[in-house]
Protein backbone atom coordinates (compact mmCIF):
# COMPACT_ATOMS: atom_id res chain seq x y z
CA UNK A 1 0.00 0.00 0.00
CA UNK A 2 1.21 3.57 -0.85
CA UNK A 3 2.18 5.61 2.22
CA UNK A 4 0.01 8.54 0.89
CA UNK A 5 -2.68 6.91 -0.68
CA UNK A 6 -4.51 3.64 -0.75
CA UNK A 7 -4.84 3.54 -4.94
CA UNK A 8 -5.33 0.06 -4.74
CA UNK A 9 -8.57 0.49 -2.92
CA UNK A 10 -9.52 3.55 -4.65
CA UNK A 11 -9.08 2.10 -7.86
CA UNK A 12 -11.90 -0.28 -6.99
CA UNK A 13 -14.17 2.39 -6.91
CA UNK A 14 -13.89 3.12 -10.39
CA UNK A 15 -15.41 0.76 -12.52
CA UNK A 16 -14.51 2.10 -15.80
CA UNK A 17 -10.44 1.63 -14.70
CA UNK A 18 -10.86 -2.50 -15.23
CA UNK A 19 -11.67 -2.22 -18.79
CA UNK A 20 -9.74 -2.87 -22.09
CA UNK A 21 -8.76 -1.26 -24.65
CA UNK A 22 -7.68 -3.01 -27.41
CA UNK A 23 -7.10 -6.42 -25.58
CA UNK A 24 -4.95 -4.14 -23.04
CA UNK A 25 -5.94 -3.52 -19.34
CA UNK A 26 -6.96 0.64 -19.79
CA UNK A 27 -4.42 3.17 -18.59
CA UNK A 28 -6.05 6.48 -18.55
CA UNK A 29 -3.73 9.25 -18.60
CA UNK A 30 -6.22 11.80 -20.23
CA UNK A 31 -7.35 13.01 -16.71
CA UNK A 32 -6.94 17.12 -18.15
CA UNK A 33 -9.25 16.78 -20.52
CA UNK A 34 -12.18 14.49 -18.46
CA UNK A 35 -11.78 12.62 -15.26
CA UNK A 36 -13.30 9.39 -14.35
CA UNK A 37 -16.38 8.88 -12.23
CA UNK A 38 -16.10 6.47 -8.97
CA UNK A 39 -19.35 4.18 -8.04
CA UNK A 40 -20.30 6.69 -5.51
CA UNK A 41 -21.02 9.58 -7.90
CA UNK A 42 -22.47 7.26 -10.52
CA UNK A 43 -24.81 5.72 -7.57
CA UNK A 44 -26.23 9.63 -6.41
CA UNK A 45 -26.44 9.40 -10.10
CA UNK A 46 -28.53 6.38 -10.27
CA UNK A 47 -30.76 7.07 -7.18
CA UNK A 48 -31.82 10.92 -7.97
CA UNK A 49 -33.64 9.38 -11.26
CA UNK A 50 -34.65 6.03 -9.52
CA UNK A 51 -36.13 7.96 -6.44
CA UNK A 52 -36.64 11.33 -6.78
CA UNK A 53 -36.41 12.57 -10.16
CA UNK A 54 -38.69 16.56 -10.29
CA UNK A 55 -38.04 20.04 -11.16
CA UNK A 56 -36.77 22.16 -8.35
CA UNK A 57 -37.90 25.66 -6.90
CA UNK A 58 -41.40 25.19 -8.07
CA UNK A 59 -43.08 22.24 -6.83
CA UNK A 60 -45.21 22.05 -3.36
CA UNK A 61 -45.34 17.81 -3.77
CA UNK A 62 -42.31 16.03 -1.72
CA UNK A 63 -40.35 14.67 -4.44
CA UNK A 64 -39.94 18.09 -5.86
CA UNK A 65 -38.96 19.35 -2.48
CA UNK A 66 -36.23 16.62 -2.11
CA UNK A 67 -34.98 17.03 -5.28
CA UNK A 68 -34.41 20.90 -4.38
CA UNK A 69 -33.24 20.34 -1.02
CA UNK A 70 -30.41 17.60 -2.76
CA UNK A 71 -29.56 20.44 -5.59
CA UNK A 72 -29.40 23.27 -2.85
CA UNK A 73 -27.05 21.21 -0.07
CA UNK A 74 -25.03 20.41 -3.26
CA UNK A 75 -24.81 24.21 -3.92
CA UNK A 76 -24.00 24.49 -0.02
CA UNK A 77 -20.72 21.67 -0.10
CA UNK A 78 -19.25 23.84 -3.13
CA UNK A 79 -19.29 26.48 -1.23
CA UNK A 80 -17.57 24.97 1.70
CA UNK A 81 -14.74 23.45 -0.26
CA UNK A 82 -14.14 26.65 -1.96
CA UNK A 83 -14.36 28.47 1.59
CA UNK A 84 -17.14 30.96 -0.38
CA UNK A 85 -18.56 33.69 1.77
CA UNK A 86 -22.48 32.96 0.64
CA UNK A 87 -24.06 30.59 -1.32
CA UNK A 88 -25.74 32.76 -3.20
CA UNK A 89 -22.35 33.60 -4.53
CA UNK A 90 -22.40 30.00 -6.48
CA UNK A 91 -24.04 30.46 -9.78
CA UNK A 92 -24.97 26.59 -10.89
CA UNK A 93 -23.92 26.41 -14.50
CA UNK A 94 -22.89 24.41 -17.57
CA UNK A 95 -19.45 24.17 -16.80
CA UNK A 96 -16.39 26.40 -17.38
CA UNK A 97 -16.93 27.57 -20.88
CA UNK A 98 -21.10 28.92 -19.15
CA UNK A 99 -19.09 30.81 -16.75
CA UNK A 100 -16.65 32.88 -18.76
CA UNK A 101 -19.34 33.49 -21.13
CA UNK A 102 -21.59 34.91 -18.26
CA UNK A 103 -19.09 37.36 -17.23
CA UNK A 104 -18.14 38.40 -21.22
CA UNK A 105 -21.73 39.03 -21.42
CA UNK A 106 -22.53 40.75 -18.57
CA UNK A 107 -19.18 43.06 -18.79
CA UNK A 108 -20.43 44.15 -21.77
CA UNK A 109 -22.66 47.46 -20.36
CA UNK A 110 -19.67 48.11 -18.63
CA UNK A 111 -17.11 48.43 -21.70
CA UNK A 112 -16.35 51.78 -23.26
CA UNK A 113 -13.80 52.19 -26.05
CA UNK A 114 -10.11 52.52 -24.86
CA UNK A 115 -10.71 50.24 -21.78
CA UNK A 116 -9.06 46.73 -21.72
CA UNK A 117 -9.20 43.25 -20.95
CA UNK A 118 -6.00 41.16 -20.60
CA UNK A 119 -5.80 37.65 -20.91
CA UNK A 120 -2.90 35.11 -20.49
CA UNK A 121 -0.88 33.69 -23.39
CA UNK A 122 -1.38 30.15 -22.09
CA UNK A 123 -5.90 30.29 -22.48
CA UNK A 124 -7.74 27.61 -23.52
CA UNK A 125 -8.46 28.78 -27.15
CA UNK A 126 -12.23 28.74 -26.36
CA UNK A 127 -11.86 31.01 -23.15
CA UNK A 128 -10.45 33.45 -26.00
CA UNK A 129 -13.26 33.97 -28.19
CA UNK A 130 -16.09 35.31 -25.40
CA UNK A 131 -13.17 38.12 -24.74
CA UNK A 132 -12.63 38.81 -28.78
CA UNK A 133 -16.39 39.02 -28.77
CA UNK A 134 -16.90 41.36 -25.98
CA UNK A 135 -13.68 43.25 -27.18
CA UNK A 136 -15.95 43.57 -30.52
CA UNK A 137 -19.02 44.54 -29.17
CA UNK A 138 -17.70 47.41 -26.58
CA UNK A 139 -14.43 48.53 -28.86
CA UNK A 140 -11.93 47.41 -26.07
CA UNK A 141 -8.98 46.46 -26.20
CA UNK A 142 -7.42 42.45 -25.39
CA UNK A 143 -4.49 42.63 -23.89
CA UNK A 144 -1.79 39.47 -23.63
CA UNK A 145 0.14 38.27 -20.51
CA UNK A 146 3.29 36.66 -22.57
CA UNK A 147 5.00 33.57 -21.35
CA UNK A 148 8.58 32.70 -21.67
CA UNK A 149 9.81 29.04 -23.35
CA UNK A 150 9.62 27.53 -19.91
CA UNK A 151 6.21 27.89 -19.72
CA UNK A 152 5.49 30.40 -17.71
CA UNK A 153 4.14 33.76 -17.34
CA UNK A 154 6.36 36.68 -17.04
CA UNK A 155 4.27 39.79 -15.41
CA UNK A 156 6.97 42.61 -16.00
CA UNK A 157 4.94 43.92 -19.14
CA UNK A 158 1.57 43.21 -17.30
CA UNK A 159 2.65 45.52 -14.36
CA UNK A 160 4.11 48.23 -16.06
CA UNK A 161 0.90 48.50 -18.45
CA UNK A 162 -1.65 47.59 -16.73
CA UNK A 163 -3.60 50.98 -15.78
CA UNK A 164 -7.02 52.56 -14.69
CA UNK A 165 -7.78 52.04 -18.11
CA UNK A 166 -8.15 48.22 -17.61
CA UNK A 167 -11.13 46.91 -16.57
CA UNK A 168 -10.73 42.89 -16.23
CA UNK A 169 -7.86 40.47 -15.55
CA UNK A 170 -8.70 36.47 -17.18
CA UNK A 171 -6.32 34.10 -16.70
CA UNK A 172 -6.31 30.09 -16.09
CA UNK A 173 -4.92 29.14 -12.43
CA UNK A 174 -2.87 26.34 -14.24
CA UNK A 175 -2.89 25.59 -17.94
CA UNK A 176 -4.12 22.69 -19.07
CA UNK A 177 -1.61 22.15 -22.12
CA UNK A 178 0.96 22.82 -20.14
CA UNK A 179 0.22 21.92 -16.26
CA UNK A 180 1.71 25.52 -15.42
CA UNK A 181 0.19 26.94 -12.19
CA UNK A 182 0.02 30.11 -12.52
CA UNK A 183 0.74 33.04 -10.18
CA UNK A 184 -2.54 33.99 -9.60
CA UNK A 185 -2.66 36.05 -5.94
CA UNK A 186 -0.11 38.54 -7.54
CA UNK A 187 -1.91 39.24 -10.81
CA UNK A 188 -5.21 39.38 -8.34
CA UNK A 189 -3.48 41.77 -6.63
CA UNK A 190 -1.76 43.70 -9.14
CA UNK A 191 -4.84 44.01 -11.15
CA UNK A 192 -7.27 45.12 -8.12
CA UNK A 193 -4.56 48.20 -7.83
CA UNK A 194 -5.84 49.35 -10.22
CA UNK A 195 -9.43 48.71 -9.67
CA UNK A 196 -9.85 45.82 -12.28
CA UNK A 197 -11.95 42.86 -11.86
CA UNK A 198 -10.61 39.24 -12.37
CA UNK A 199 -11.85 35.99 -13.61
CA UNK A 200 -10.15 32.96 -12.82
CA UNK A 201 -10.70 29.74 -14.63
CA UNK A 202 -10.18 27.08 -12.32
CA UNK A 203 -10.80 23.82 -14.72
CA UNK A 204 -7.58 22.72 -14.55
CA UNK A 205 -6.99 23.82 -10.63
CA UNK A 206 -10.27 22.55 -9.50
CA UNK A 207 -8.68 18.30 -9.56
CA UNK A 208 -5.59 19.37 -7.45
CA UNK A 209 -6.21 22.91 -5.47
CA UNK A 210 -8.62 23.26 -3.38
CA UNK A 211 -8.55 27.30 -3.96
CA UNK A 212 -9.90 29.17 -0.79
CA UNK A 213 -11.63 32.56 -2.69
CA UNK A 214 -11.97 34.44 -0.04
CA UNK A 215 -8.53 34.41 0.98
CA UNK A 216 -7.18 34.71 -2.79
CA UNK A 217 -9.99 37.92 -3.15
CA UNK A 218 -11.06 37.10 -6.67
CA UNK A 219 -13.36 38.29 -8.21
CA UNK A 220 -14.71 35.48 -10.37
CA UNK A 221 -13.85 31.87 -10.57
CA UNK A 222 -15.35 29.26 -12.71
CA UNK A 223 -14.89 24.99 -12.54
CA UNK A 224 -16.25 22.37 -14.17
CA UNK A 225 -17.66 19.15 -12.51
CA UNK A 226 -16.58 16.52 -14.91
CA UNK A 227 -12.44 17.46 -14.24
CA UNK A 228 -12.95 16.66 -10.83
CA UNK A 229 -14.94 13.04 -10.68
CA UNK A 230 -18.34 15.13 -11.21
CA UNK A 231 -20.63 14.39 -14.33
CA UNK A 232 -20.34 16.46 -17.84
CA UNK A 233 -22.39 19.48 -18.47
CA UNK A 234 -22.15 20.64 -15.28
CA UNK A 235 -20.05 23.22 -13.21
CA UNK A 236 -19.98 26.32 -11.24
CA UNK A 237 -19.34 30.14 -11.54
CA UNK A 238 -18.06 31.88 -8.19
CA UNK A 239 -19.01 35.46 -7.96
CA UNK A 240 -17.98 38.36 -5.57
CA UNK A 241 -21.87 39.60 -4.16
CA UNK A 242 -21.65 42.88 -5.03
CA UNK A 243 -20.43 42.17 -8.88
CA UNK A 244 -23.30 39.67 -8.99
CA UNK A 245 -25.36 42.28 -8.03
CA UNK A 246 -24.47 45.08 -10.66
CA UNK A 247 -23.77 42.08 -13.81
CA UNK A 248 -26.88 41.94 -15.67
CA UNK A 249 -28.79 38.41 -16.21
CA UNK A 250 -26.86 36.30 -18.93
CA UNK A 251 -30.46 34.39 -20.35
CA UNK A 252 -33.82 35.14 -19.55
CA UNK A 253 -36.82 32.35 -18.27
CA UNK A 254 -38.46 30.61 -15.65
CA UNK A 255 -36.28 30.43 -12.53
CA UNK A 256 -34.77 33.45 -13.00
CA UNK A 257 -37.48 36.14 -12.40
CA UNK A 258 -39.43 38.03 -9.61
CA UNK A 259 -42.59 39.27 -11.41
CA UNK A 260 -43.58 39.30 -15.03
CA UNK A 261 -45.94 41.11 -16.29
CA UNK A 262 -46.17 42.50 -20.42
CA UNK A 263 -44.96 46.11 -19.13
CA UNK A 264 -42.39 44.94 -16.94
CA UNK A 265 -40.01 42.07 -15.11
CA UNK A 266 -38.21 41.86 -12.14
CA UNK A 267 -35.60 39.76 -11.66
CA UNK A 268 -35.17 37.22 -9.01
CA UNK A 269 -32.52 37.67 -6.55
CA UNK A 270 -29.03 36.19 -6.39
CA UNK A 271 -28.44 33.02 -7.30
CA UNK A 272 -31.54 32.55 -9.52
CA UNK A 273 -30.84 35.46 -11.86
CA UNK A 274 -28.38 33.66 -13.30
CA UNK A 275 -29.83 30.39 -13.39
CA UNK A 276 -32.66 30.59 -15.86
CA UNK A 277 -34.42 27.30 -16.86
CA UNK A 278 -34.39 24.09 -15.63
CA UNK A 279 -30.96 23.21 -14.70
CA UNK A 280 -29.40 20.08 -14.56
CA UNK A 281 -30.36 18.95 -11.09
CA UNK A 282 -29.38 15.50 -11.65
CA UNK A 283 -25.40 17.24 -12.67
CA UNK A 284 -25.55 19.51 -9.63
CA UNK A 285 -26.03 16.75 -6.87
CA UNK A 286 -23.83 14.32 -8.91
CA UNK A 287 -21.21 17.63 -8.35
CA UNK A 288 -21.53 17.93 -4.99
CA UNK A 289 -21.42 13.99 -4.14
CA UNK A 290 -17.97 14.35 -6.24
CA UNK A 291 -16.82 16.88 -3.96
CA UNK A 292 -17.56 14.60 -0.83
CA UNK A 293 -15.70 11.68 -2.00
CA UNK A 294 -12.98 13.68 -2.73
CA UNK A 295 -12.90 15.48 0.27
CA UNK A 296 -12.98 12.19 2.28
CA UNK A 297 -9.83 11.32 0.51
CA UNK A 298 -8.35 14.34 1.33
CA UNK A 299 -6.96 17.28 -1.22
CA UNK A 300 -3.95 17.32 0.15
CA UNK A 301 -3.22 13.55 -0.01
CA UNK A 302 -4.38 13.28 -3.79
CA UNK A 303 -1.95 16.44 -4.49
CA UNK A 304 1.17 15.01 -2.70
CA UNK A 305 0.52 11.48 -4.62
CA UNK A 306 0.07 13.28 -7.93
CA UNK A 307 3.05 15.08 -7.48
CA UNK A 308 4.98 12.36 -6.66
CA UNK A 309 3.32 10.38 -9.98
CA UNK A 310 4.41 13.67 -11.75
CA UNK A 311 7.90 13.48 -10.69
CA UNK A 312 8.33 9.75 -11.50
CA UNK A 313 6.78 10.08 -14.76
CA UNK A 314 9.00 13.27 -15.85
CA UNK A 315 12.44 11.62 -14.81
CA UNK A 316 11.28 8.39 -16.59
CA UNK A 317 10.53 10.27 -19.84
CA UNK A 318 13.27 12.39 -19.93
CA UNK A 319 15.72 9.04 -19.99
CA UNK A 320 14.02 8.74 -23.38
CA UNK A 321 16.00 9.95 -26.42
CA UNK A 322 14.68 13.05 -28.49
CA UNK A 323 11.81 13.37 -25.63
CA UNK A 324 11.57 17.05 -24.97
CA UNK A 325 8.65 18.13 -22.33
CA UNK A 326 6.85 21.09 -22.77
CA UNK A 327 6.29 23.01 -19.58
CA UNK A 328 9.08 23.01 -17.62
CA UNK A 329 7.76 25.76 -14.45
CA UNK A 330 9.05 24.62 -11.55
CA UNK A 331 5.31 25.05 -9.77
CA UNK A 332 3.09 22.38 -12.00
CA UNK A 333 0.84 20.01 -11.62
CA UNK A 334 0.47 16.27 -13.12
CA UNK A 335 0.49 17.02 -16.67
CA UNK A 336 2.52 16.21 -18.76
CA UNK A 337 3.17 18.06 -22.85
CA UNK A 338 5.84 16.26 -24.86
CA UNK A 339 7.01 15.33 -28.37
CA UNK A 340 9.61 12.66 -29.72
CA UNK A 341 12.15 14.41 -32.06
CA UNK A 342 10.81 14.54 -35.65
CA UNK A 343 7.71 12.41 -35.04
CA UNK A 344 4.11 13.85 -35.24
CA UNK A 345 1.98 13.78 -31.87
CA UNK A 346 -0.35 12.30 -33.56
CA UNK A 347 1.71 9.39 -34.67
CA UNK A 348 2.78 8.58 -31.20
CA UNK A 349 -0.72 8.86 -29.36
CA UNK A 350 -2.08 6.32 -31.89
CA UNK A 351 0.24 3.48 -31.03
CA UNK A 352 0.04 4.27 -27.45
CA UNK A 353 -3.90 4.03 -28.14
CA UNK A 354 -3.20 0.85 -29.91
CA UNK A 355 -1.54 -0.65 -26.29
CA UNK A 356 -4.71 0.67 -24.49
CA UNK A 357 -2.82 3.63 -23.27
CA UNK A 358 -5.48 6.79 -23.45
CA UNK A 359 -3.19 10.01 -23.84
CA UNK A 360 -4.06 13.24 -25.51
CA UNK A 361 -2.59 14.86 -28.76
CA UNK A 362 -2.91 17.82 -30.49
CA UNK A 363 -3.05 21.22 -29.87
CA UNK A 364 -4.79 20.86 -26.41
CA UNK A 365 -7.29 23.99 -27.44
CA UNK A 366 -4.12 25.93 -26.90
CA UNK A 367 -3.60 27.21 -30.49
CA UNK A 368 -0.92 29.78 -29.48
CA UNK A 369 0.88 28.16 -26.97
CA UNK A 370 1.47 25.74 -29.77
CA UNK A 371 2.19 28.70 -32.58
CA UNK A 372 5.09 30.16 -29.31
CA UNK A 373 6.84 26.56 -29.53
CA UNK A 374 5.96 26.37 -33.36
CA UNK A 375 5.24 22.77 -33.01
CA UNK A 376 1.93 21.31 -34.50
CA UNK A 377 0.68 19.91 -31.07
CA UNK A 378 2.13 17.75 -28.05
CA UNK A 379 1.41 13.95 -26.60
CA UNK A 380 -0.11 15.33 -23.33
CA UNK A 381 -0.50 12.23 -20.34
CA UNK A 382 -2.01 14.10 -17.20
CA UNK A 383 -2.28 11.85 -14.43
CA UNK A 384 -5.36 11.78 -11.62
CA UNK A 385 -5.10 10.28 -8.01
CA UNK A 386 -6.12 6.89 -8.94
CA UNK A 387 -3.34 6.45 -11.53
CA UNK A 388 -0.42 4.27 -10.60
CA UNK A 389 3.62 3.91 -10.54
CA UNK A 390 3.42 0.80 -12.78
CA UNK A 391 0.93 2.87 -15.13
CA UNK A 392 3.45 5.76 -15.31
CA UNK A 393 5.79 2.25 -16.50
CA UNK A 394 3.38 1.75 -19.24
CA UNK A 395 3.49 5.12 -20.60
CA UNK A 396 7.20 4.92 -20.41
CA UNK A 397 7.29 1.67 -22.26
CA UNK A 398 4.48 2.69 -24.82
CA UNK A 399 6.40 5.70 -25.48
CA UNK A 400 9.63 4.01 -26.03
CA UNK A 401 8.08 1.20 -28.88
CA UNK A 402 6.62 3.99 -30.52
CA UNK A 403 9.48 5.71 -31.00
CA UNK A 404 11.30 2.64 -32.64
CA UNK A 405 8.46 2.05 -34.81
CA UNK A 406 8.33 5.29 -35.63
CA UNK A 407 11.62 6.37 -36.17
CA UNK B 1 -5.51 -3.24 -62.90
CA UNK B 2 -9.50 -2.32 -61.98
CA UNK B 3 -9.94 -0.37 -57.98
CA UNK B 4 -11.70 -3.35 -57.21
CA UNK B 5 -8.67 -5.78 -58.16
CA UNK B 6 -6.81 -3.48 -55.90
CA UNK B 7 -8.68 -3.07 -52.95
CA UNK B 8 -8.47 -7.14 -52.55
CA UNK B 9 -4.70 -7.14 -52.80
CA UNK B 10 -4.78 -4.72 -49.90
CA UNK B 11 -7.09 -6.54 -48.24
CA UNK B 12 -5.04 -10.13 -48.46
CA UNK B 13 -2.00 -8.38 -47.59
CA UNK B 14 -3.23 -7.31 -44.75
CA UNK B 15 -5.02 -9.84 -43.75
CA UNK B 16 -1.26 -11.92 -43.45
CA UNK B 17 -0.73 -9.88 -40.12
CA UNK B 18 -1.99 -11.32 -36.90
CA UNK B 19 -1.62 -8.20 -34.47
CA UNK B 20 -1.53 -4.71 -34.37
CA UNK B 21 1.95 -3.84 -34.57
CA UNK B 22 2.18 -5.56 -37.50
CA UNK B 23 -0.55 -3.98 -39.23
CA UNK B 24 0.75 -0.25 -38.25
CA UNK B 25 4.30 -1.29 -38.95
CA UNK B 26 3.65 -1.80 -42.48
CA UNK B 27 1.00 1.20 -42.31
CA UNK B 28 4.43 2.97 -41.66
CA UNK B 29 6.42 1.44 -44.45
CA UNK B 30 3.55 2.43 -46.96
CA UNK B 31 3.91 6.04 -45.61
CA UNK B 32 7.11 6.37 -46.57
CA UNK B 33 7.22 5.32 -50.34
CA UNK B 34 3.59 7.40 -51.07
CA UNK B 35 4.11 9.43 -54.31
CA UNK B 36 5.03 12.48 -53.19
CA UNK B 37 3.02 15.88 -53.58
CA UNK B 38 5.38 18.64 -55.15
CA UNK B 39 6.37 21.34 -52.80
CA UNK B 40 4.38 23.91 -55.08
CA UNK B 41 1.54 21.97 -53.96
CA UNK B 42 1.52 21.64 -50.03
CA UNK B 43 -0.69 24.69 -50.02
CA UNK B 44 -3.28 25.57 -47.96
CA UNK B 45 -6.24 24.88 -50.52
CA UNK B 46 -4.60 21.47 -50.83
CA UNK B 47 -4.86 20.90 -47.47
CA UNK B 48 -7.47 18.12 -46.57
CA UNK B 49 -9.95 19.29 -43.50
CA UNK B 50 -10.64 17.42 -40.95
CA UNK B 51 -7.52 15.71 -40.17
CA UNK B 52 -5.57 16.30 -36.64
CA UNK B 53 -2.21 15.73 -38.45
CA UNK B 54 -1.74 17.93 -41.94
CA UNK B 55 -3.13 15.79 -45.54
CA UNK B 56 -1.91 17.33 -48.54
CA UNK B 57 -3.58 16.19 -51.38
CA UNK B 58 -3.22 17.00 -55.74
CA UNK B 59 -4.26 15.49 -58.82
CA UNK B 60 -3.48 15.21 -62.57
CA UNK B 61 -4.79 14.51 -65.62
CA UNK B 62 -2.06 11.95 -67.28
CA UNK B 63 -4.07 9.54 -70.17
CA UNK B 64 -7.64 9.67 -69.35
CA UNK B 65 -6.76 8.95 -65.92
CA UNK B 66 -6.86 10.57 -62.10
CA UNK B 67 -2.91 10.60 -60.98
CA UNK B 68 -2.93 11.45 -57.32
CA UNK B 69 0.22 12.45 -55.03
CA UNK B 70 -0.01 13.18 -51.18
CA UNK B 71 2.06 14.18 -47.90
CA UNK B 72 1.14 14.55 -44.74
CA UNK B 73 3.34 15.66 -41.48
CA UNK B 74 2.17 12.16 -39.66
CA UNK B 75 3.95 8.84 -40.87
CA UNK B 76 0.90 6.75 -39.90
CA UNK B 77 -1.44 9.46 -41.65
CA UNK B 78 0.69 9.07 -44.65
CA UNK B 79 1.19 5.20 -44.80
CA UNK B 80 -3.36 5.90 -44.83
CA UNK B 81 -3.28 8.31 -47.55
CA UNK B 82 -1.17 6.24 -49.45
CA UNK B 83 -3.63 3.06 -49.67
CA UNK B 84 -6.14 5.21 -50.53
CA UNK B 85 -4.05 6.58 -53.44
CA UNK B 86 -2.92 2.89 -54.34
CA UNK B 87 -6.66 1.99 -54.14
CA UNK B 88 -7.69 4.89 -56.38
CA UNK B 89 -4.67 6.85 -58.50
CA UNK B 90 -4.53 6.17 -62.07
CA UNK B 91 -7.99 5.08 -62.51
CA UNK B 92 -10.51 6.96 -64.87
CA UNK B 93 -12.47 9.09 -63.14
CA UNK B 94 -16.05 7.56 -63.36
CA UNK B 95 -14.30 4.15 -62.24
CA UNK B 96 -13.31 6.44 -59.08
CA UNK B 97 -16.35 8.14 -58.25
CA UNK B 98 -18.28 4.36 -58.19
CA UNK B 99 -15.64 3.04 -56.36
CA UNK B 100 -16.92 1.36 -52.82
CA UNK B 101 -14.68 1.82 -50.24
CA UNK B 102 -15.93 -1.33 -47.43
CA UNK B 103 -11.93 -2.27 -48.03
CA UNK B 104 -11.09 0.57 -45.44
CA UNK B 105 -13.42 -1.63 -43.28
CA UNK B 106 -11.85 -4.80 -43.92
CA UNK B 107 -8.30 -3.85 -43.43
CA UNK B 108 -9.07 -3.01 -39.79
CA UNK B 109 -8.72 0.54 -40.27
CA UNK B 110 -11.89 2.59 -39.21
CA UNK B 111 -12.56 0.21 -36.44
CA UNK B 112 -8.76 0.86 -35.17
CA UNK B 113 -8.49 4.41 -35.76
CA UNK B 114 -9.61 7.20 -33.32
CA UNK B 115 -12.60 8.92 -33.84
CA UNK B 116 -11.11 12.15 -35.10
CA UNK B 117 -8.64 9.69 -37.35
CA UNK B 118 -11.73 8.26 -38.60
CA UNK B 119 -12.75 11.66 -39.54
CA UNK B 120 -9.85 12.46 -41.51
CA UNK B 121 -9.95 9.38 -43.36
CA UNK B 122 -13.78 9.89 -44.45
CA UNK B 123 -12.62 13.16 -45.64
CA UNK B 124 -9.12 11.53 -47.71
CA UNK B 125 -11.94 9.54 -49.54
CA UNK B 126 -14.20 12.84 -49.99
CA UNK B 127 -11.25 14.62 -51.17
CA UNK B 128 -10.21 11.68 -53.80
CA UNK B 129 -13.53 11.31 -55.36
CA UNK B 130 -13.98 15.45 -55.38
CA UNK B 131 -10.96 15.65 -57.71
CA UNK B 132 -12.76 12.61 -59.66
CA UNK B 133 -15.99 14.27 -59.70
CA UNK B 134 -14.12 17.99 -61.41
CA UNK B 135 -12.26 16.02 -63.64
CA UNK B 136 -15.39 14.22 -65.19
CA UNK B 137 -17.20 16.83 -65.76
CA UNK B 138 -14.18 18.39 -67.34
CA UNK B 139 -14.24 15.62 -69.52
CA UNK B 140 -18.39 15.75 -69.91
CA UNK B 141 -18.24 19.21 -71.02
C1 LIG C 1 -8.34 25.48 -18.64
C2 LIG C 1 -9.67 25.07 -19.17
N1 LIG C 1 -10.65 25.99 -19.27
C3 LIG C 1 -11.87 25.66 -19.72
C4 LIG C 1 -12.18 24.40 -20.15
C5 LIG C 1 -13.54 24.12 -20.70
O1 LIG C 1 -14.32 23.44 -19.79
P1 LIG C 1 -15.79 22.97 -20.18
O2 LIG C 1 -15.66 22.32 -21.51
O3 LIG C 1 -16.18 22.03 -19.10
O4 LIG C 1 -16.64 24.20 -20.24
C6 LIG C 1 -11.21 23.41 -20.05
C7 LIG C 1 -11.52 22.01 -20.45
O5 LIG C 1 -10.97 21.43 -21.33
C8 LIG C 1 -9.92 23.75 -19.57
O6 LIG C 1 -8.95 22.85 -19.49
Amino acid sequence: MHPMLNVAEIRKDFPILGRQVHGQPLVYLDNAATSQTPQQVIDVIVDYYSRYNANIHRGVHSLSQEATDAYEKARITIQKHFNIQHSHEVIMTSGTTHGINMVASGFTSFLNPGDEIWVSAMEHHSNIVPWQMLCERTGAELRVIPMNTTGELVLQPFYEELSERTQLVFCNHISNALGTINPIEEIIEAAHEVGAAVLIDGAQAAPHIKADLQALDVDFYTISAHKICGPTGVGALYGKTEWLEKLPPYQGGGEMIAEVSFEKTTYAGLPHKFEAGTPNICGGIAFGAALDYLNAIGMDRIAAYETELLQYATSELLKINGLRIYGEGTNKTSVISFNLEGIHPYDVGTLLDQMGIAVRTGHHCAQPIMDFYQIPGTVRASFAFYNTLSEVDRLVEGVKKAAQMLS
Amino acid sequence: MQIEAIQEEIVDEFSMFDDWMQRYEYMIELGKSLPKISDEFKTDDHLIKGCQSKVWVHADMEDGKVVFTADSDAIITKGIIGILIRAFSNQKPADILSAKTDFIDEIGLKEHLSPTRANGLVSMIKQLKLYALAYQAKIES
